[in-house]
């Protein structure tokens, strides 16, 4: 449980960090809370040659309304910080789901930021993200990209981000009046992480239709995704159970010693389900 | 007038240093020039060594020494407790060497160890050793190793075999499953566990070379039985030229009762650097891998007896899985201290119980908390479940009508130790079991429970409830049981304590058992304090080094309280008589004349005439004015060997629900009374109730190591193995009956296992009775929700 031998820089400022990774050759990777890659460094799964540390750069950090009304969150805000902000306050997803991340020194050291950037295949808040619709703005040296949840996530622990950026902030909707949103997740006991986690947000009713609905699912597949398949059925009209049926679909179920994909698959419908109807419950 | 604090629930005097970090573990521990060791480990389970090249890593910057199994000029580590004692029964012993020599048998068994002057440049030296393997096939499951065709772990156990195992009446009992109006069979598997002290192993070994003498620290939980096996059996060494230290110990849980491939190593590495004393700390990983793990038996059982709810005979035949090689006493663990204990409080006839010890490429299984007494409990208590729903009783009403009834006390088990060949006749002292089980019917609203059953279903849950009437057997033990040959380990397990009374009315009491977080410094000087009538304030509990403690048998078993207590209640009384008769000394009167108050000691019709403890030791050590014939000071040793066991018992009830959605079991109410005879202090009895229900429901509900099929283990950090949390537990309702025990005089019994023991049962009776809707009869621990969904699925298909 001793890492291989790095080096570490503390980041002067955001270019600071973002020119030692450019030019480190994939060598040189981003520390902000830690609690991703110091595990993997001390089981030597991971041997970056340099951690740049990016944990004080005070400009990445905090919950700011946009002029349109979305809400910026910087990459360094801590679940504990969001919890506590009284913006964020207002998202269902965010209220339910933040308490019961991690434990503890987690939620107090982990980052919005640094959980994406990890692209845990069974993380809470990529599900919560991908349910919003939020936005990842990412910077590397002279460039700054916006890029849709939605496409962010491409894998197991990968994503669409290049080795040479950080993300900087994430952005949300603004928070809305007609929707209810809700979080249910059934846990690995020993981990923490959802076998089965899924962020549900519904609009409110427009005649006999839903107005809205955003389904999101993460431990179920190689990566967190929205579940279309559940989405269109809801908004066509189907009973809840029927549509959350649909949760897996084209999905390939990961399968371990927790659960296998039997179980995967029929708890990831039930925990749809179960959302959609927590959800519906908020919409007042 | 003092007060006196025994069966007070005292605050612990070792948690205001333990809580604000100046507790002082092996790992705080750092010497002058103290080198660092790390261990590399196999990752095969199964493997041939062909070589080993250490040429890179002894070249790596600030390493000192690589040492690989040809280096260590020791024997294997000792096997202390074959099955059945040292007569009669064949046991295919194979023991790990402090590093594998040709061949590794689990996956982590050590096969080079790395000494660097920082542990940074052990760990990355340790990289560049180079092994040619030669893997094997390998085996995880005891039932399926005895099989033919199966991989074969060691040429002198065919069939991977360690020993086969009987107790009881083998005809007696068939005839009565034979005769039986009923029987019911179930295969029950008690899956393996890995023991998670906060605190992982750890020792420091110092070689002196200016005396020849060795010294470790060690966190262990018996110094000075290592002392014995590491210096005569191990190093080959003379037993005085061995000091072992355990200063503060972290948990352990049994584990660290063990000798272990590590002291050996870091004493001889030691050696090799000319006396720089070196280090090696466990990382989490390497306890998972290569410290004990727990449990892991297979049952085929039998119950049998009449419609009318009498149990006539229980027969089993368990395949206990032993691990690749032996640990300490890995054999005594599924043989004595399970199948001796297997009809519970029942008065059940006829017990007959095979066990067949069994080698597979896993870790080894030694002695966790309980120690083959949960697995025997988890099955007579599963037993009695299932008797009880094949012939339509109320399992609390099956239970009532086979109690060992009061008055039959002492009584003789059918399996039990009264039948052992040589030594001590071992019987049940005491008991009454009835009313422990009538009061925690009553706090769990027992009665009612049909009713709460049908308000669950409105909800989309099954509620079920669980009883465990569990029986203990503690204070280990006899000297003359557990030393005989044929049934124990072929040495005593008396105790000791020595107390001193320093020249200002101090107490210093050293003892030979040790502590590992159970607060011994607090409870010994709540009875040392009413022996002698003094402020705890004023008595200071020392323990854990060979030098300066009297020799002892360590902590285990739940004997500390009953075992080691008497001893220094023996000590305490020795210093009262001589502090009497320095009294009758000081105050000129007869010795008969001179009675004894707390701390005064007075002439018996002359109030007046009085002196304090204190001013005796005072006068006593200075001795100017000692009788004739009076040695000076105070300063007294006792030892204590116990007649009996003790024997606590209690009845455990679990209320459960379960999601039919999912699967997921809750756990939503747990009473648990519990008889441990007297209270030394009762906040520290609840605290190991506490720890012990929720290690048990674990057991039940979460707990389970994995190995996979190539010996890999998959629940290898505590990410894949589900430690219970505190918030997935209920408020635990405790309360008590007591049965003081008769072998001690303080009448306790011990409780440092009761509640692991009993509560795995009820907490796993408690799903298997939600269940019955479902004409589920048994599952498997552990009860996870995936385990529960699928037999749900399944039944519901076969009634479809």
């Amino acid at each position: 449980m001793i890492p291989a031998a790095f080096d570490y820089v503390r980041a002067t400022s955001l270019d600071d960090a973002l020119a030692r990774i450019a030019t480190s050759d994939g060598a040189a990777k981003v520390i902000a809370g830690g609690q991703s890659i110091l595990p993997l460094m001390k089981l030597r799964l991971a041997r970056p040659e340099t951690l740049v540390d990016i944990g004080r750069l005070d400009e990445l950090r905090g919950v700011r309304r946009l002029p349109d009304g979305r809400v910026a969150v910087g990459a360094l805000t801590t679940y504990d910080e969001m919890v506590r902000d009284d913006t964020l306050r207002h998202y269902g997803l965010l209220a339910d789901a933040l308490p019961n991340i991690g434990d503890v020194q987690v939620r107090n050291r982990g980052t919005i930021g640094g959980s994406i950037a990890h692209a845990d295949p069974a993380s809470d808040m990529p599900a919560i993200l991908l349910a919003l619709d939020a936005e990842v703005v990412a910077r590397s040296v002279g460039d700054e990209r916006t890029i849709p949840i939605t496409s962010f996530f491409e894998g197991a622990f990968a994503s669409v981000l290049r080795p040479d950026e950080i993300i900087t902030e994430v952005r949300l909707p603004g928070g809305r009046n007609d929707v209810g949103s809700a979080y249910r997740a059934i846990e690995q006991p020993a981990s923490g992480y959802s076998i089965a986690g899924v962020a549900a947000v519904i609009g409110a009713r427009n005649g006999d239709r839903w107005g809205f609905c955003a389904v999101a699912i993460t431990g179920v597949g190689d990566h967190p995704y929205r579940a279309s398949a559940v989405e269109a059925a809801v908004l066509a009209g189907s009973p809840l159970g029927d549509a959350a049926a649909h949760a897996t679909d084209g999905v390939t179920v990961a399968s371990d010693i927790h659960a296998d994909r039997e179980y995967r698959t029929h708890v990831a419908a039930v925990q749809v389900r179960r959302a959609l109807e927590a959800a519906i419950a908020r919409l007042g | 007038m003092t007060t006196d604090m025994l069966g007070k629930r005292v605050k612990r005097v070792e948690d205001q240093r333990l809580i604000t970090g100046e507790g002082r573990y092996v790992d705080d521990i750092k010497l002058q020039s103290m080198a660092y060791c790390a261990i590399m480990r196999s990752p095969y389970a199964h493997a041939n060594i062909r070589s080993i090249d250490t040429a890179a890593a002894k070249a790596m910057p600030g390493v000192l020494d690589v040492m690989i199994g040809a280096d260590i000029p020791y024997n294997p580590l000792p096997m202390a407790w074959p099955a059945g004692g040292s007569a009669g029964i064949q046991n295919n012993v194979n023991t790990p060497r402090a590093l594998a020599t040709d061949s590794v048998k689990w996956t982590g068994e050590g096969v080079a160890a790395v000494i660097a002057e920082t542990p940074e440049q052990a760990f990355d030296a340790m990289e560049t050793i180079v092994v040619d393997w030669e893997p094997l096939p390998t085996v995880v499951d005891a039932e399926k190793a005895t099989l033919p065709g199966a991989p074969q772990l060691h040429e002198n156990a065919p069939n991977n075999i360690v020993f086969e195992w009987s107790v009881g009446d083998r005809d007696g009992a068939g005839r009565a499953i034979d005769d039986a109006e009923v029987v019911v069979r179930q295969r029950l598997v008690n899956q393996r566990l890995i023991p998670n002290p906060m605190e992982t192993r750890g020792d420091i070994g110092w070689f002196n070379p200016g005396t020849d003498e060795y010294t470790i620290w060690m966190s262990s939980q018996t110094p000075h039985i290592q002392r014995l096996l590491l210096a005569a059996f191990v190093m080959g060494i003379p037993e005085h030229k061995l000091r072992c230290i355990s200063p503060d110990v972290g948990g352990a849980f049994g584990t660290k009762i063990f000798t272990y491939a590590d002291y050996p190593i870091v004493l001889l590495a030691s050696k090799r650097l000319g006396g720089r004393p070196v280090k090696w700390i466990e990382s989490r990983r390497e306890n998972y891998q290569s410290t004990i793990h727990g449990r892991d038996h297979i049952t085929y059982l039998e119950i049998a007896g009449s419609k009318d709810g009498t149990v006539s005979a229980i027969r089993v035949k368990t395949f206990a899985n032993l691990g690749g090689r032996l640990s300490t006493i890995g054999p005594g663990i599924p043989t004595t201290l399970y199948a001796r204990v297997l009809s519970g409080c029942y008065k059940i006839p006829n017990v007959y119980a095979e066990v067949v010890g069994v080698y597979t490429n896993t870790v080894f299984v030694d002695a966790y908390r309980g120690a083959g007494r949960p697995e025997a409990t988890y099955v007579v208590e599963r037993a009695m479940d299932l008797f009880a729903n094949e012939i339509g009783m109320d399992p609390a009403e099956l239970r009532r009508r086979n109690f060992i009834p009061p008055d039959q006390f002492p009584y003789e088990n059918p399996s039990g130790l009264g039948t052992a060949s040589g030594g001590a006749k071992i019987f049940i002292d005491s008991g009454n079991y009835a009313p422990a089980m009538d009061k925690a019917l009553a706090m769990a609203g027992y009665a009612d429970m049909a009713a709460r059953k049908a308000e669950a279903r409105t909800r989309g849950k099954y509620l079920g409830v669980g009883l465990s009437t569990y029986l203990e057997v503690c204070g280990v033990a006899p000297s003359k049981w557990i030393g005989a040959v044929g049934e124990g380990w072929g040495a005593a397990m008396w105790e000791s304590a020595n107390v001193k009374v320093h020249l200002t009315g101090k107490v210093v009491v050293t003892v030979g058992t040790q502590p590992q977080g159970q607060g011994h410094e607090t409870t010994y000087a709540q009875i040392i304090g009413h022996e002698l009538g003094i402020p705890m304030e004023d008595i200071v509990i020392q323990h854990s080094d060979t030098q300066g403690t009297p020799f002892g048998y360590g902590s285990y078993g739940s004997r500390t309280s009953s075992v080691g207590s008497t001893a220094a209640i023996k000590a305490a009384g020795k210093i009262r008589e001589k502090a009497r008769r320095y009294a009758a000394h000081m105050l000129e009167a007869s010795v008969e004349d001179i009675e004894v108050d707390g701390a005064e000691y007075r002439v018996k019709g002359s109030p007046d005439k009085k002196k304090t403890f204190q001013e005796i030791a005072f006068a006593l050590d200075l001795a100017f004015d000692a009788p004739e014939g009076m040695e000076p000071y105070l300063d007294e040793t006792a030892y204590y060997d116990t007649p009996n066991c003790t024997w606590p018992f209690g009845t455990h009830v679990a209320i459960v629900e379960i999601d039919e959605e999912t699967g997921h079991v809750d756990l939503v109410r747990y009473v648990a009374v519990d008889d441990v005879g007297n209270k030394i202090n009762p906040m520290i009895v609840d605290g190991q109730l506490h720890g012990g229900i929720v290690q048990g429901a674990g057991q039940a509900l979460w707990e389970g190591a994995v190995y996979g099929d190539d010996g890999q283990l998959l629940s290898g950090s505590m990410l894949d193995y589900a430690v219970p949390r505190a918030s997935w537990i209920p408020n635990l309702e405790l309360d008590e009956t007591v049965t003081p025990s008769p072998v001690n005089p303080l009448g306790v019994k011990g409780v440092g296992e009761a509640g692991a023991i009993a509560s795995t049962a009820a907490v796993a009776n408690a799903v298997n009775d939600a269940l019955k809707p479902f004409g589920i009869r048994h599952l498997d621990m552990p009860l996870t929700p995936q385990t529960v969904w699928k037999a749900m699925q399944s039944a519901k298909g076969a009634q479809a």
